[in-house]
């Protein structure tokens, strides 16, 4: 797989380069694109970039989609490369999800859920038709009101906490042990591995991949029989606290897409017939990523509920070592570099084998 | 995070509020004591963390840029934190925190940058709010054999 260096091609390279700024600029009578109108008018793009791209910093992630010229996947590595110049400063306490400011919240198990199903802005109950009044400009919506009593700490509690109070859901609790979580930007990943090492994998995992196979445990292979229990989308409070201030502050809400898939299990040995639970949770509106998540999260549990092995989404392994998209798209694409030399030893190689078969 | 004190508060709303809307307000508060840089403000990150289940284990969910800086001002020393990369933002966060400590300004800051800030938000949180309760469903019972 060795490649060697090769001289030339210099002029090349840069015009290929301008001809790449020139073509994304496109015609220069029409107005270029804003960071602020990509933010806004292209959010669940900037949403993906920044979930995948494992960076929360929405006029980075616009950057990053105007120069990668809407490709997405390139705009995830340009965001990983620039974090890589940044020192870490701080770790958050961990997100409160339970005091979300909720934008959606819908529960696929419970009709009437504590705080209630608010659908908030989605395309679910939309008919996929083309909107030709889309293509004109100057469209003006306004959004729909609905007066509230003031509650501005609102909790929405969990609506699978009832299950869990009944215990018929594998409970969630935090284990005594004061280890840090697995980091696999600082950390390389063997396995087997635990839980918060995969939940950081499948978080910052490309959204294709983890859909396929998400769909793969619902066709059968590695069922889990899973419900959306709980789905929420909103704002929640980063919270840091700074050695040289010595309490806690809070610096940023962020928006981020909570999953909560309950799933049907009969029991093992040691464990009684109860509920289980698999999770999702990702940077911005990110529901389809989410949702897959949670599904591959439930299936990469099967070893430690006993289950029979049956489907490449169980398979950590398989899952967490091709998941990553920055990782892969590098690892396909480098078969573009000059392979003059491998191929060359290679060509000579069938010819020898020809020559000796037709002696 | 227990019931935040009085300068948890402001510190949340200094950099919660936009840095727009932040010079705005330290702007009317007309010429302000000099001060020096303890720490000139710092772009970095910090790293989010989510629990499974949201109760559960930990684990490390991605990062975040954060903006930090230091100020000092008649010996009280101002910190600012603030979530993304400006660093005037820190800056002036950790100017109206060095304020917020001292007595002589502290009544007037509160009136003039962190309640008007804090309104803004309010409101912004409130029409939020509003628009998805309007999109909040309301099941109806199906009486059967009618």
């Amino acid at each position: 797989m060795a490649y060697v260096a090769v001289k030339g091609g210099e002029q090349a390279i840069q015009n290929a380069e301008a001809l790449l700024q020139a073509m994304r600029r496109g015609d220069r009578n029409l107005p270029e694109l804003s960071l602020e109108q990509i933010k806004q008018q292209l959010a669940l793009a900037v949403n993906r970039v920044m979930a995948e791209g494992s960076l929360y910093d929405e006029d980075l992630a616009a950057l990053a989609i105007k120069q990668s010229w809407g490709d997405l996947v390139e705009a995830i590595f340009l965001l990983r490369a620039y974090r890589t110049t940044l020192p870490r400063l701080y770790y958050s306490k961990p997100l409160d999800t339970e005091k979300m400011q909720v934008q959606r919240r819908i529960s696929s198990i419970f009709k009437d859920v504590p705080g209630g199903q608010k659908l908030g802005a989605t395309y679910d109950y939309i008919h996929r038709l083309l909107d030709f009044k889309l293509a004109a400009e100057d469209n003006e919506y306004q959004p729909p009101q609905k007066p509230i009593a003031v509650n501005s700490n609102s909790v929405t509690p969990r609506s699978i906490d009832t299950l869990d109070k009944e215990q018929l859901i594998q409970s969630e609790d935090v284990r005594q042990s004061k280890r840090e979580p697995f980091d696999l930007t600082r950390q390389s990943l063997t396995t087997p591995t635990d839980r918060d090492a995969r939940l950081q994998n499948l978080t910052r995992a490309d959204e294709g991949f983890l859909l396929g196979l998400a769909y793969s445990t619902q066709r059968g292979y590695g069922k889990n029989h899973p419900f959306a229990g709980e789905i929420r989308v909103g704002e929640v409070e980063v919270i840091i606290e700074p050695e040289e201030l010595g309490f806690e502050i809070a610096i940023a809400d962020i928006q981020v897409t909570e999953v909560q898939m309950v799933n049907q299990f009969k029991g093992s040995k040691e464990l009684p017939p109860q509920f289980t639970r698999g999770y999702g949770l990702t940077f911005g509106y990110n529901e389809r990523k989410a949702m897959s998540m949670a599904l591959v999260d439930r299936a990469l549990r099967a070893k430690e509920f006993g289950e029979e092995m049956e489907g490449v989404a169980q398979d950590e392994e398989f899952v967490l070592y091709h998941s990553d998209n920055v990782e892969a798209q590098g690892f396909v694409q480098h078969l573009k570099l000059p392979h003059y030399i491998d191929f060359q030893a290679e060509l000579n190689l069938v010819r020898q084998m020809r020559k000796e078969s037709n002696n | 995070m227990s019931p935040p004190t009085a300068r948890q508060t402001w510190m949340a709303i200094l950099a919660k509020s936009s840095p727009v809307d932040l010079e705005q307000q330290v702007k009317t508060l007309g010429e302000i004591p000099k001060y020096t840089f303890l720490r000139q403000s710092e772009i970095g990150l910090a790293m989010v963390r989510g629990r499974a289940g949201g109760t559960g284990e930990a684990f490390n969910l991605g990062e975040m840029t954060v903006t930090r800086c230091v100020i000092k001002m008649r010996e009280i020393q101002g910190f600012g934190y603030v979530g993304g990369r400006s660093k005037r933002h820190a800056e002036l966060a950790a100017v109206c925190d060095g304020l917020l400590q001292q007595n002589e300004w502290r009544d007037r800051v509160q009136e003039l940058v962190i309640q008007p800030l804090q309104r803004k938000l309010i409101e912004h949180q409130r029409k939020q709010q509003n628009q998805t309760e309007a999109t909040k469903v309301e099941f109806f019972t199906m009486l059967r054999g009618e």
